[in-house]
């Protein structure tokens, strides 16, 4: 397990691990010691989509380090959990998870979006150990978890699939048709959480194209709704708990979460969407990360 | 070589019943099998499929791009998952999940192009698929195989079930007749001979190899011994065979039931400019959408008869002819 860079422990949680205090500090140090690697990788590179990957931050640390049955030795274990990153543009947050999850060299990550680079610009299955599907065009995931959710339950197996989306995504029709397909086929092993962080690449969504009352939505098209906190670590372990009570209905998590989470003149901006910071502005928000690191450090 | 052509041919059969008997001995061989259906099995004949192994087949109503999606997320699980709508619905709607998921993800699903060309006559241009090969054929990484009688629907379909990686296979709605015997054995990516000849090569693909096959036989009535062809992988494309064919015979005739841009017409001119230059014409839709009618006069109509194959070949000719003066 890789040492991480601000005091966090890097150990694993398995599946089942009793949500203790120590537990949800040490996982909440880690997200946000990811904001600031995702931070140094964009900045670098110049080139990457910061805020959508500090919304999942928590997310993904949770179900990565927790909740997730894989193996990072053995990535094409077949009975392994899925994880279907459907807003593939905040992939700087995957790969970094991925990485200290130890699917590939911590240090890999400072090739992200460069020439000849395993990680590239969006997620690519075939060339980066851990990455399930591609993912940019947005709105693939239910569907693509649907179809893995069946393909789960003809083989006989326990596995979950976990679909991650943006809410700006909820925007595309073949959103909709994945959830008539997980809801007419009753598959409780197809959990999707939504990052619902409100803004998306001109606006916010209630300005761009207005998707509430989302949990209605969901609730209307026969899924079991979770509504919870997306940055608070607590509610994250527990809402993942929940929803592998629910039996014969598709889960949804909606996490209420801000875009850019972490440093101020980011957070709810949609010009952090694909904006790149200055100097200046990168000098700052590293501080801001560090400085909110402080509340989990020990 | 003649043995692989029945003379005279046999009596047509509908091809979709071919392709839904063809996929019911797939499921009985194979049990990683998956059918998925955009709501028209009763078209496509995949409810033959449904009938036999419902826990196998997924009917995704009418949702093309979650067709296509759900398949992918099958094939993850290990599956083989062939997804069934019409050709058009594929190439156009669904289009972007092909590109992303099935050619740059490298998702192993297969989909099964139904109603494709003029086929779906009566239902018109909304139905007919003209530009699904030109379409697929620019993707990076997917196979297309378009059988041309119902023995080889039967033939091929294990093959595309085995092929690693994404494969189109485009398939027609209506009676075809028998034209192959027992012993002809396709191979994905090979081309066939069906008929020797020097003077100038017909390569065809699908409905058009049975047209391709009356042509030539009526050239030789007149004198003239063409060539025919069966290119039924129009990607990985056999350029070999082509080469060969226009340094032998120096003149090219493509038969498609297809738009003549971008097709199994394009795929020759791009491989004859590079390789051995001919003079090359494209029996096929000359860039329009055709009408509703029926489906053989809707062929000839829009020049892919018997008789637009032999015209192609006599022109074809006169312009070998005239380089030869030259």
């Amino acid at each position: 397990m890789n040492k991480c860079i601000a005091g966090s422990s890097g150990i694993l949680y398995p599946y089942g691990t009793r949500h203790n205090p120590e537990m949800i500090r040490d996982l909440s140090l880690r997200a946000q010691e990811y904001r600031a690697q995702v931070l140094r990788m964009v900045y670098e590179r110049k080139s990457g989509h910061i805020g959508g990957a500090f919304s999942i931050a928590e997310i993904l640390t949770a179900l990565y380090f927790h909740h997730l049955r894989l193996d990072a030795e053995n990535p094409n274990w077949e009975d392994r959990d899925r994880l279907v990153f459907s807003k593939g543009h905040a992939c700087a947050m995957l790969y970094t998870v991925l990485a200290h999850r130890g699917y590939f060299p911590v240090e890999e990550l400072s090739t992200f979006r460069a020439l000849n680079t395993r990680l590239q610009g969006h997620p690519e299955p075939a060339k980066t150990p851990g990455v399930e599907v591609a993912a940019g065009p947005l709105g693939h995931g239910v569907a693509i978890g649907a179809g893995m959710a069946l393909a789960a339950r003809l083989s006989g197996s326990r596995r979950n699939i976990y679909v991650v989306l943006g809410d700006g995504e909820l925007n595309s029709g073949v959103i909709w048709e994945g959830l008539m397909l997980g809801a007419k086929f009753g598959l409780d092993n197809l959990k999707v959480i939504v990052d619902y962080n409100g803004v998306q690449q001109t606006g916010s969504t209630r300005d761009v194209m207005p998707t509430e009352p989302i949990a209605d939505k969901w609730v209307a098209f026969n899924w079991h709704v979770i509504e919870i906190h997306g940055h608070n670590m607590a509610e994250i372990l527990d809402a993942l708990d929940r929803a592998d009570e629910i039996h014969g209905r598709p889960v949804v998590i909606i996490a209420r979460t801000s875009k850019g989470k972490g440093v101020s003149f980011m957070e709810d901006a949609s010009q952090w969407h694909g904006g790149i910071p200055s100097k200046e502005q990168f000098e700052i928000a590293l501080t801001e990360l560090q400085d909110g690191a402080k509340q989990w450090q020990a | 070589m003649a043995s692989l052509i029945r003379s005279p041919f046999g009596q047509p059969i509908l091809m979709r019943k071919a392709y839904g008997d063809a996929l019911v001995e797939l499921g009985h061989a194979r049990k990683d099998v998956v059918v998925l259906s955009a709501d028209v099995s009763s078209s496509d004949f995949s409810s033959m499929f449904e009938e036999r192994f419902p826990d196998r087949f997924f009917n995704v109503g009418i949702a093309e791009p979650a067709l296509v999606d759900a398949a992918v997320g099958l094939a993850n699980g290990g599956f083989v998952p062939i997804a069934n709508t019409f050709a058009f619905l594929f190439a156009t709607r669904a289009l972007e999940m092909v590109r992303t998921h099935l050619c740059y993800g490298k998702s192993n699903v297969k989909l099964a192009g139904a109603y494709a060309g003029l086929s779906d006559s009566f239902d018109g241009p909304t139905h007919h698929s003209i530009t699904d090969l030109a379409i697929f054929r620019s993707l990076p990484g997917i196979t297309i195989v378009v059988p041309a009688d119902p023995l080889a629907v039967a033939k091929l379909l294990p093959q595309v079930a085995a092929w690693q990686g994404p494969v189109f296979f485009r398939l027609c709605r209506n009676e075809v007749p028998q034209i192959f015997t027992d012993d002809y054995q396709p191979e994905i990516g090979k081309g066939i001979t069906l008929v020797d000849g020097d003077d100038a090569t017909i390569i065809a693909c699908g409905v058009l190899v049975a047209q391709s096959l009356q042509a030539a036989e009526k050239l030789r009535r007149e004198g003239i011994q063409a060539r025919v062809v069966e290119l039924h992988t129009i990607k990985p494309f056999d350029g070999d065979l082509v080469t060969r064919c226009a340094q032998e015979t120096g003149a090219i005739v493509t038969a498609e039931e297809h738009s003549i841009i971008g097709g199994l017409g394009g795929a020759v001119a791009e491989c004859l400019a590079s390789a051995h230059p001919a003079p090359l014409e494209r029996v096929g839709l000359a860039d329009t959408f055709a009408e509703c009618g029926p489906y053989a006069d809707l062929l000839e109509k829009y020049g892919m008869s018997v008789e637009a194959i032999a015209d192609a070949v006599r022109r074809v000719l006169k312009r070998k002819a005239s380089i030869l003066v030259y």
